[in-house]
């Protein structure tokens, strides 16, 4: 009837792990409490869960991201603690079992549960606006994709009580996740919390690859489009072609593991490297996914707190093509000792470091860009400054790895540890906190705290070289990635240098909760009334903050690359249309949150080894895209004279 | 600007029925979930080629394949492309009849194309030439197996789309769903002639 699962999956022994389940599950009722107390089911049922609004929709996914920083944090936490004290008799206090599934855990929930999320919520409540659309192409396919990653995030959440998560990696190399090595249900939760993720992430791309296509305003051709749309059009065409390979590498690993193939096992003709190669051939244009749009927010910030346009337009977007195009030429070089021959390797070494040419282009364009330009140094410019000096580190390091036989020196050593940490925080997070302080007015219609924004970020930048530059030092000393426990004494101290540089981390994450609440607090005196806060240069800045469910009342007309800015230069800015016309909106629906639970059912019951919920599932899933596929009637008009009330309203605001 | 807004009128004021591309949004959106697809498909090429001569000691592809049967096969999928092609000429008439049957003889085409593939699978795993086997059989089944899993969903499709025209008659969503539906069934085709070169024809060599 339940599989495998019995009530000693639940880990009652464990003090660390039922604290972080109580405190989860605190955390859960507590907002269970609140809602009912306001007696907001309703709303929230109505306005957001079932909202096909894609800034409802991005909004969500960056409330679900942040909470999985949370969680990808306190692991991290957990490892720069142990290591700090885990010397020769001291064992530290995390038994290898336990070390092995948090690392796994931290580096699957930051990338795949962190990192993705935010980027599909920035993608999400700008793309449209930047390109002057009403909606995303598909906006049912749109609340099924969050829906999907809220499943896989749900499933992580669920393997921290009932049963254990994968001690295997982020990455799962085989032979170690077959079944004869890790028999329990670890690598079945790591497998399917991504499978159902990654399906949402496959839609998004396509989504918003059609909508940047199909559905951009009048006269804003391809080369007119700001850079974060071209930033999310790279993106979203690495998406398409790379999570189908992911899908195909888990998928096949599914086989192994519960039909007892021989894809990736040692023996009966399985080949292990197999994995290795599917999972980068994914996991290498993973990274410029998630950085490509970091890329774009830098260029919007850059230009618009210089005052200026951003320097070197085409190259930039021509630079980000390259990347696009190289990262899929790239992948052997996370495995160099694979075996492979020396031409491979040299081939896979050059394609390497080509790639640090057009990012080396896009350094300079964003430094022109602020040459001789009006800078104001706002919390985005922080984080943007921030960036660019720690990034280039970062990127020297990735170039020297590039090269193989230091590579072999290197491998798995914590140089690596410190080298990707290095490209993924400023390049990546840095990034998504720029956009953060940048259009969180735009989404939510006040600012944020620019005291307490700057002081997260110095808290970060300080905090990260504590904590990064003594991995580096460490793997030139030879410590191996992923120590549960080591008896070299010269270690120890820049471990706990490193535990220290993640304390000041920890206050620079205390910041930004500071600064949300603070600002909270004073939103009636930072609200933006006139929607364009940062005085800026793109079509999101035409519209209200927050803006209207359907965006723009009459749809822009654009005649240059800074659109806004140049209806602003022109006077035509705030012109009012001599009449209103009604729009047609889509309809919210629940299938979208349907299928989210189904998918999470399935995952759940197919880890669990529950057959018969996962066939009832799974048929669910059929029978509600079935349901929806028949619906004809999915869009409402908005009437002329409600547009024109919401719009009076701005106006009135606004004078 | 006076030229702009009467533009932008149009464009707004074709809300009745259908927003003015929705149906060519959908196909190229479509297109491009293909094109994702097909990359599932080269995923599961290249694993086939790399494990393809890992017999384990067990069956080699010229042991098992029995090339006419397959072709067989292969003829009954394209001749349900055919019929489904011959379908949607049919559609510019706009009647109803003629199209349900069309969908149902390339149902049925379909229906006869999973069978053999099903008797096939089923008389590899008698033999002992199941999946468990070797390497290069657990490529073999995943690959065969999820082009037969796609064609299933395909006529999972059809038995939606024969209700929707007997419910709701040739509307334009409809349409516009077949119209996509065509263009599933013929990348399948394709798919199938890649796999019957690389699996079946090769393996037989």
């Amino acid at each position: 009837m339940f599989g495998k699962l019995s009530l000693s999956a639940i880990p009652y022994h464990d003090p660390i792990v039922m604290g972080a389940v109580v405190g989860s599950l605190l955390a859960g009722f507590g907002v269970i409490v609140l809602l009912t107390y306001f007696k907001k089911w309703t709303y929230l049922w109505k306005e957001w869960l079932i909202s096909f609004d894609h800034k409802k929709i991005g909004i969500m996914y960056i409330i679900l991201s942040l909470v999985m920083l949370l969680r990808g944090f306190s692991d991290a936490i957990m490892l720069r603690t142990h290591q700090a004290i885990a010397l020769g008799a001291s064992q530290g206090f995390l038994p290898p079992d336990h070390f092995n599934q948090i690392f796994s855990a931290h580096g699957t929930i930051m990338i795949l549960f962190l990192a993705m999320p935010f980027l599909s919520g920035l993608m999400n409540i700008i793309v449209p606006l930047q390109i002057g659309a009403r909606d995303v192409a598909f906006p049912f396919l749109n609340s099924v994709s969050f829906w999907l990653t809220v499943a896989g995030t749900m499933l992580i959440m669920v393997s921290l009580g009932v049963g254990e998560f994968s001690r295997a990696g982020w990455s799962g190399y085989a032979p170690l996740t077959e079944l004869a090595y890790s028999p329990d249900t670890g690598v079945d939760y790591w497998m399917w919390s991504i499978q159902i993720a990654g399906l949402g992430t496959l839609l998004t791309g396509i989504n918003f690859l059609v909508t940047i296509l199909k559905m951009r305003a009048p006269g804003m051709t391809l080369m007119r489009m700001p850079l974060f749309t071209w930033t999310a059009v790279f993106t979203n065409v690495l998406i398409i072609f790379s999570f189908p390979v992911l899908t195909v590498a888990l998928a096949l690993l599914t086989l192994d593991r519960y039909l007892g193939m021989h894809f990736f096992s040692n023996d009966m003709g399985g080949n292990m490297m197999m994995y290795t190669n599917l999972f980068w051939t994914w996991g290498h244009p993973e990274v410029y996914i998630v950085i490509l749009p970091a890329f774009g927010i830098f260029s919007e910030v850059v230009s618009t707190f210089s005052r200026k346009k951003l320097f070197g337009y085409g190259s930039l977007v021509y630079a980000t093509a390259a990347i696009m195009f190289l990262s899929f030429a790239v992948w052997v070089h996370h495995f160099f000792t694979m075996g492979a021959s020396v031409n491979v390797n040299i081939f896979f070494g050059i394609s390497t470091m080509l790639i640090a040419i057009p990012t080396g282009v896009k350094v300079f364009n964003w430094l022109f860009t602020m040459y001789r330009g009006r800078v104001s140094f706002t919390t985005p410019m922080y984080w943007t400054l921030g960036f660019l000096s720690t990034f280039a580190v970062g990127g020297l390091a990735g170039v020297l790895l590039s090269i193989p036989p230091a590579d072999f020196v290197l491998h798995n050593s914590l140089f690596l540890i410190a080298h990707f940490h290095n490209m993924l925080v400023p390049g990546t997070l840095f990034g998504f906190f720029a956009g953060y302080a940048y259009w969180f007015p735009k989404a939510i219609g006040f600012r944020l705290n620019e005291t307490w924004g700057k002081r997260a970020f110095w808290c970060w930048l300080i905090g990260f070289y504590m904590a990064f530059i003594p991995l580096y030092i460490l793997g030139f000393m030879g410590m191996p990635r992923r120590m549960q426990h080591f008896d070299n004494p010269a270690w120890q101290p820049y471990l706990i240098i490193a535990l220290l540089g993640t304390g000041v981390i920890c206050l620079g994450i205390g910041c930004i909760i500071i600064q949300l609440l603070v600002s909270i607090k004073d939103r009636h005196a930072n609200r933006d009334v006139t929607g364009d806060p940062w005085d800026g240069r793109t079509l999101e800045w035409a519209t209200a903050s927050p803006p209207p469910v359907y965006n723009f009342a009459t749809i822009p007309v654009v005649e240059d690359r800074d659109a806004f800015w140049d209806m602003k230069e022109k006077g035509i800015a705030y012109q009012r249309p001599t009449q209103y016309d009604p729009i047609e909106m889509p309809k919210n629906s629940w299938h979208g949150v349907a299928i989210g639970v189904l998918a999470f059912v399935f995952g759940f019951s197919m880890i669990w080894y529950i057959w018969w919920l996962a066939i009832v599932s799974f048929l669910g899933l059929i029978a509600v895209v079935i349901a929806r596929a028949s619906l004809d009637d999915i869009h409402e008009i908005i009437p002329a004279a409600e547009v024109a009330r919401i719009e009076n309203l701005r106006y009135q605001n606004m004078a | 600007m006076m030229a702009t807004e009467a533009t932008l009128q149009n464009d707004t004021l074709q809300t009745h029925g259908e927003v003015h591309d929705t149906a060519s949004i959908a196909a190229l959106g479509f297109w491009i979930y293909l094109m994702s697809d097909l990359i599932i498909f080269s995923g599961l090429f290249a694993t086939y080629v790399v494990l393809s001569h890992n017999y384990a000691g067990g069956p080699t592809g010229k042991e098992l394949f029995d090339l006419p049967f397959v072709l067989g096969e292969t003829a009954l999928l394209l001749l349900s492309s055919a019929t489904f092609g011959l379908t949607m000429l049919t559609m510019r008439k706009g009647e109803i009849r003629p199209i349900l049957l069309g969908l149902v003889v390339t149902f049925l085409l379909g229906l006869g194309f999973v069978s053999m593939e099903i008797h096939e699978f089923n008389l590899f795993i008698h033999e002992g030439a199941g999946p468990q086997r070797s390497g290069f059989l657990s490529a073999f089944f995943a690959l065969v197996g999820t082009h037969g899993a796609h064609v299933a969903c395909g006529m999972l499709w059809m038995v939606v789309m024969l209700v929707q025209l007997v419910t709701k008659g040739l509307t334009a969503p409809v349409q516009s769903r077949l119209l996509r539906l065509g263009m599933f069934w013929h990348f399948l085709d394709i798919v199938w002639i890649g796999l019957f070169t690389v699996v079946y024809l090769m393996g037989v060599l």
